[in-house]
């Protein structure tokens, strides 16, 4: 248990929760919610396990699976007997603990490449969503924090060097686009995007310029099966002009390839709105 | 939560008692996530959202009533698709189920 105190009997996890979340580090927390004493805590954090639910198998069950949605960046509730007990028969004579388990990820990543005006609107509609937006282009001039003040971070440097320094942080929520038409900016940036894990790759281009890229790409070793995670042209076909409506696009298409849907209008489908 | 935190360091340190409302889950079709929260001082202030504005009120009424000692920590369900369930739901249909308690951990 930590050694912060705040309200008359605070255990301190709060404390630690809410630095956390303002720190933006990786932290979960579990809460009984239904059980015979709802509401006891365990905060779970890669580094360290902090409060107790009452037992301290549950304590070590519930922390594992808290990790494993931490990863996922998912929150739900579980089931679990009084003493950490996760299988149906164990559970058939023992009554169940409902727990709640509430996980807060750091922010995903959007790099944008390429100090265009499409990049200005782009990084402003990615903070809208919650992204840590960074914005890299190697020519000083154009590549500044005044240009994009809604940018995290603005970094001068060529698409490979950002990669192979940082690279390995992409996963599957984070994002890619490429809006430089600039074959010696692109080609690489592409080479560096499909070098990770990263869950979104958008160029920006016509058809025609795309087709020429997709030449240089194979020409330097890319196959069918890396070309293929290509978004390229960029974006759903929205009819977008303007950088502020290419930016609605390209976020649209994000949200729309993170989820496996289409993309139709609302109004021409059936079904739940939300799965 | 984190939209949550510079309202409930104010409020705590003018000494005040804050409940917390979480969203635990949601059935069919619902405005929020789970995790989705909202605070709720002993002087009646409010932080944050659970829904789009269909049971905040209700959840305000809970909350005070925690705090002041006519109930307990636990879940409360919105919607109209169970019995038990507040008259107020959410007008998109779905159930939604909150955890309320007061933060004193």
């Amino acid at each position: 248990m930590s050694g912060v105190t705040g309200v008359t009997g605070s255990s301190g996890v709060f404390e630690v929760l809410r630095d956390r979340l303002r720190a933006q580090q990786p932290t979960a927390l579990a809460t009984v919610i239904d059980g015979p004493d709802p509401g006891r805590k365990l905060l779970v954090t890669p580094a360290e396990v902090l409060g107790t639910l009452g037992h301290a198998e549950l304590d070590r069950i519930v922390a594992r699976d808290a990790l494993a949605e931490l990863e996922a960046g998912r929150s739900g509730i579980r089931h679990y007997g009084p003493e950490g007990q996760t299988t149906p028969e164990d559970l058939v004579d023992a009554p169940t603990l409902a727990v709640f388990v509430e996980s807060w990820s750091p922010p995903p990543q959007m790099w944008i490449f390429g100090a265009v005006d499409f990049t200005a609107a782009l990084s402003r509609v990615a903070k809208v969503l919650g992204y840590r937006v960074i914005v890299c282009d190697a020519r000083e001039i154009f590549a500044t924090r005044r240009r994009f003040p809604a940018a995290d971070e603005v970094v001068v440097s060529w698409p490979g060097g950002l990669f192979e320094r940082r690279g390995d942080q992409l996963g599957q929520r984070d994002a890619v686009a490429i809006l430089t038409h600039d074959p010696k900016f692109d080609v690489p940036a592409v080479q560096g995007a499909l070098a990770t894990r990263v869950g979104y790759i958008g160029v920006m281009g016509s058809r025609t310029t795309h087709a020429k890229r997709v030449e240089r790409l194979r020409d330097v070793g890319v196959t069918d099966e890396e070309l293929a995670r290509l978004m390229s042209p960029i974006g759903l076909d929205l009819g977008a002009r303007t950088p502020e409506e290419t930016a609605i696009s390209i976020c649209a298409e994000i949200i729309a390839r993170r989820t496996g849907r289409a993309a139709p209008s609302l109004r021409d489908a059936d079904g739940p709105i939300h799965s | 939560m984190r939209e949550l935190l510079d309202d409930i360091d104010r409020w705590r340190a003018d000494g005040k008692r804050v409940a917390v409302a979480r969203v635990v889950d949601i059935l069919g079709s619902g405005p929020r996530e789970p995790g989705a929260a909202m605070a709720v001082n002993e002087a009646g202030e409010v932080a944050g959202s659970v829904s789009g504005g269909c049971v905040e009120g209700a959840v305000v009424s809970e909350a005070l009533g925690l705090l002041h000692g006519e109930r307990g920590p636990g879940i409360v369900t919105f919607g109209y698709s169970d019995d038990e369930a507040f008259a107020v739901g959410l007008t998109c249909g779905g159930t939604i189920r909150l955890f309320i308690e007061a933060l004193d951990w």
